[in-house]
């Protein structure tokens, strides 16, 4: 016991820390430090872009059955997911901003999902997910409206579209609603998953509020 | 020693027979989907669209045909995505032909502002046509003199 260092000689961890990392290097070249710092950023820097890719795959989305047993499944046999030319959107396509500023936001959004999934289990049961889903697309409107339907727009653009091409109904709509500014999901609810009961009166409310702005 | 030779016997006969039949449908049982020859190229059946003319009336009553592709929409107890157009509060907006007042009377005959219970499927009377080769003949004549 007497052979211990007394309490008042040692400082503490968080001073020893901070002083190693706050004094010149004296052991160690500056190359090595340089060599270093390269290895760990390059290894941290492609890991997190590694999660990141791993956490936008639909097999990610549906590890949740909450994900798998309901809007996984709505989306089966829709247009993006069954079509004729052989092209398909998953769930991030549509989801997930394709920009990495906004990307990393909705990734940091998804906090809430675990807590949801771990925590609360608000959407647990598909009786649950009925009572919430008119909310939870609500949320998925007003991101749509208000970057002017961006992630459909990755793929889709009034201006590559030949309108002579396209059913009379749809030719004339799309004219106009590039004419008045009208954007995608104005029209388009509902084409993956399907709709609850009153979407159209809640869509429109969740568009003046937008536009309101 | 005579039970144990009878039964090779029998056991030999049986698996020469089995053998043969399997033999035999190998060349004639095997059938291909759709039952085209197995050698021969499948004849893949047409594919036929949407008819999207207006349709003209074959007696007073009949529901219209609908002109327009409706696959994708949705109607069930919760949403019916047919009112989008047209419903009454959307039609003029949606450059859709509006639904007639018939949709929105009750069995009791009440005048209501939502379309009625009894109109709500409307696949139930609305069919689109496509432009395929008719599947039984059709003896029905129109009363519209045509
Ligand atoms: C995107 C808007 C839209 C939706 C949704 C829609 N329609 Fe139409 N419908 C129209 C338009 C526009 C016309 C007129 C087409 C024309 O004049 O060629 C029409 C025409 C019709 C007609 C013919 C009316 C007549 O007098 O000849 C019927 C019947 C019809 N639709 C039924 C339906 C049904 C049933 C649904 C749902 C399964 C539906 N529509 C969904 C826009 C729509
Ligand atoms: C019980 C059968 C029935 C159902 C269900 C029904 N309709 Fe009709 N619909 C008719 C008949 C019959 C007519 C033509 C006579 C009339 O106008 O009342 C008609 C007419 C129409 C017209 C033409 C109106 C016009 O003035 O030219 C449209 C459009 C239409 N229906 C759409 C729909 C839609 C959309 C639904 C679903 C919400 C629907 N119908 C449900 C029987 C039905």
């Amino acid at each position: 016991m007497s052979d211990n260092i007394s309490k008042g000689d040692r400082p503490g961890i968080i001073r020893r820390v901070w002083n190693f990392l706050t004094r010149p290097a004296v052991a160690i070249t500056s190359g090595a430090l340089l060599v270093a710092g390269f290895v760990v950023g390059v290894l941290f820097w492609g890991g997190f872009n590694w999660a990141l890719e791993l956490t936008n795959t639909e097999s990610f989305c549906i590890s949740c059955h909450e994900m798998e047993d309901n809007v996984y499944a709505e989306y089966q046999g829709s247009i993006h997911q069954n079509n004729g030319s052989g092209v398909r959107a998953t769930c991030p396509d549509c989801h997930v901003p394709n920009d990495w500023g906004p990307k990393v936001v909705r990734k940091i959004k998804a906090s809430k999902e675990l807590y949801g999934h771990f925590i609360t289990r608000s959407i647990w049961t598909r009786e649950k997910f009925q009572e919430k889903r008119l909310d939870l697309a609500r949320n998925e409107w007003r991101r749509m409206k208000s970057t002017d339907s961006k992630e459909c727009r990755n793929c889709h653009s009034f201006e590559f579209m030949d309108f002579t091409l396209q059913e009379n109904r749809a030719g004339q709509n799309h004219q106009k609603a590039l004419d008045e500014g009208k954007t995608c999901i104005d029209c388009h609810q509902g084409i993956a998953h399907k709709l609850p009961e009153g979407y159209l009166e809640a869509y429109r409310e969740v568009a003046r509020e937008v536009e309101g702005n | 020693m005579k039970k144990t030779v009878l039964i090779s016997v029998l056991t030999a006969s049986a698996l020469v027979a089995a053998g043969l039949a399997v033999a035999q449908s190998g060349t004639s049982g095997v059938r291909s989907l759709r039952n085209a020859p197995i050698d021969e190229v499948a004849e893949v059946p047409g594919v036929f669209h949407q008819d999207e003319k207006r349709f003209g009336r074959n007696y007073r009553q009949q529901p219209p045909l609908i002109p327009h592709t409706i696959s994708r929409y949705q109607i069930d107890l919760r949403a019916n995505q047919c009112l989008a157009c047209h419903d009454w509060t959307n039609a003029g907006d949606r450059g859709a032909p509006t639904l007639s007042m018939t949709h929105y009377l009750d069995r009791e005959g009440r005048q209501l502002d939502r379309v009625a219970g009894t109109r709500w499927f409307c696949t139930q009377c609305h069919v689109p046509q496509a432009d395929a080769p008719a599947l039984v003949e059709n003896t029905f004549r129109s009363t519209a003199g045509k």
